[in-house]
């Protein structure tokens, strides 16, 4: 179990206005991410937990042992508090070796156990060829499978990871992802990874916590998240583009439904509880979630029509922008064959719109 | 006329010695401006630095008041080792060392604050005390540095006249060092001696400039 609730104030600067880091941070999911813009605190948390920078006001806790408790002014020495750090640039030390890094992390074991212990990490981390090579004889994701592997010989009782997919190439990204997926299964040590990329949060988070300048303001599983922000700017920050206002017609608790008017269309959605009839909402909706195709008759149930103004190109479909700032996605193919029409229908999802 | 060679043998084991002590002190000095934050850091920083720009007679002075005969730590000297410390060739260290010491405390300040902080931060998370960061991970990246920084204050005690003068004296065959012993060449018209005097120690002067410059860490 992690707790950190920590409150830390950082005075207006030569340029820079003031920031308050105000955050709480529960969790003892096996992998938690924090997830927000850059600038948002997070590596601040991070360094906090590890004991690298002291809160104003707090407790941070993990299981049992309090690491920080302003109140009674306890603030542990880093090196008490076995928290692994992987650094963004994985601060491996230029001068030593990839063994000599392992090994200096697992100095308190004895002689013979140290050497097959780092063997084994070596083995498990692929990198027992280059173990005599300098870090700057490295690439990137072996300096960043070093720089994990360094950190969990040291026995952590939680992995901190900074940004570990930032300057990776896709691929690369993969192979972190298996990478820790690994680590999660072999090591019984709670994750902690800070990101601003969405697809990290969807490939390991078991929970995960929304910071934006300073507060956390919404924490769940990431498919909770992503299926109901608690807010436009969280919606906005997910990815989720189609931000619409519309009108509450009806509301029926008892058929757990409601119906919206988007323009001149009425959508079909789920029950939405504490709205009230003529309530203005906003309708939240990704552009994949949206069926799109040439006009062809009167638009039906949950469908609105649009005029087509551009596509842009994305990996595998084509995103279309219509008249009122609505996108969607839309099979290439499909598309090339429909590219000069105007009029198109937007067909929306009924079961999963989500309402703010 | 053979030249008597002591004044140069003075000198290298006067500014060897003084360079060995400038490495611990300046270490020492550095260490604590580069890592601790305490109030008047910069003013030390200055006062350290303050040899480079004042006159080496001044200097000497200040150090003559300091420990001289009747000053406080002069007679606790003497108390302990029965001699005066002043005009002797321990005092040539102290004078070489007092000239020297600046370089290294301003090269190794900037060595170290030049070391990527994350290396400590990171050690310490991996549960490394101060100590072993120090030695282990700190000190073998700025090792070449200081070495060069080291090179350099060698050559600078070599060269110290004034302070030495000062402190130290002009006594033949004791605490006259190279630089006083071509003054009192010329001064005397042995100018053979002054001439054999200055070009010996400019080649030695060059030799360990060229070796700090191989010393110094951007040159791999």
């Amino acid at each position: 179990m992690i707790l950190a609730r920590l409150k830390k104030r950082f005075p207006a600067g030569l340029n820079s206005a003031e920031f308050l880091l105000d955050v709480e941070i529960k969790t003892s999911g096996m992998v938690t991410v924090l997830f927000g813009p850059s600038g948002a605190g997070k590596t601040l948390t991070l360094d906090a937990i590890a004991g690298f920078v002291r809160p104003d006001e707090g407790r941070i806790m993990l299981d049992d042992d309090i690491l920080f408790d302003a109140a009674t002014g306890v603030h542990l020495l880093p090196q008490a508090r076995r928290c692994g750090y992987v650094f963004q640039n994985y601060a491996l030390f230029p001068h030593m070796t990839l063994r000599e890094n392992l090994e200096f992390a697992s100095e308190f074991r004895p002689k013979l156990e140290r050497h097959r212990k780092v063997n084994e990490v070596l083995e498990m981390f692929r990198l027992t060829g280059l173990s005599g090579r300098k870090p700057k004889e490295l690439s990137g994701g072996q300096k960043q499978r070093c720089s994990i592997a360094r950190a969990l010989l040291a026995e952590p009782r939680v992995l901190l990871l900074d940004e570990p997919a930032q300057g990776l190439d896709p691929m690369l990204r993969s192979e972190l992802y298996d990478v820790l997926r690994n680590v999660r299964a072999a090591f019984d040590t709670p994750i902690l990874i800070v990101t601003h990329d969405l697809e990290e949060c969807f490939a390991l988070g078991d929970r995960m916590f929304i910071l934006t300048d300073g507060k956390i303001v919404q924490q769940g599983t990431p498919t909770e998240i992503f299926d109901r922000p608690a807010s436009l700017d969280v919606a906005c920050r997910l990815g989720i583009y189609n931000t619409v206002q519309a009108e509450v017609l009806t509301l029926d608790p008892s058929r757990n439904t409601s119906t919206l008017r988007l323009e001149s269309c009425e959508l079909q959605g789920p029950y939405l509880p504490g709205k009230f009839k003529g309530d203005r909402v906003w309708l939240c909706v990704r552009p994949e979630e949206i069926r799109a195709f040439p006009r062809a008759s009167k638009p039906g149930f949950n469908q609105l029509p649009a005029q087509f103004e551009r596509a842009t190109p994305r990996p595998g479909a084509m995103r279309l922008h219509f008249q009122g700032q609505l996108l969607a996605d839309v099979p290439r193919q499909e598309f090339e064959a429909n590219k000069h029409i105007k009029d198109w229908i937007l067909e929306f999802p009924s079961t999963t719109l989500r309402v703010l | 006329m053979p030249i008597d060679w002591f004044p140069l043998w003075l000198s290298l084991r006067v500014a060897a010695l003084s360079t060995l002590i400038a490495i611990a002190l300046g270490l020492f000095l550095a260490y604590w401006l580069a890592y601790r934050t305490f109030r008047g850091k910069e003013l030390l920083d200055a006062l350290v630095s303050l040899p480079l720009v004042l006159p080496p007679t001044v200097l000497g002075y200040y150090l003559l008041v300091l420990l001289g005969r009747t000053s406080p730590f002069g007679k606790l000297y003497e108390a302990l080792t029965g001699s005066p410390l002043v005009f002797t060739w321990q005092a040539a260290v102290i004078a070489a060392l007092f000239h020297s010491l600046p370089l290294l405390v301003k090269s190794t300040r900037a060595a170290l604050e030049s070391v990527e902080p994350d290396y400590a931060r990171a050690a310490r998370s991996l549960g490394a005390s101060e100590w072993r960061i120090f030695h282990r991970i700190t000190l073998p990246l700025v090792r070449r540095s200081i070495l060069a920084a080291a090179a350099i204050a060698f050559a600078r005690s070599l060269g110290d006249f004034g302070v030495t003068i000062m402190i130290a004296g002009n006594i033949p065959g004791r605490t006259q060092t190279i630089a006083v012993a071509i003054y009192d060449a010329v001064e005397a018209g042995n100018g053979d001696i002054a001439r054999t005097m200055v070009l010996v120690i400019s080649a030695v002067a060059l030799l360990i400039l060229w070796a700090a410059n191989r010393l110094s860490p951007n040159q791999v």
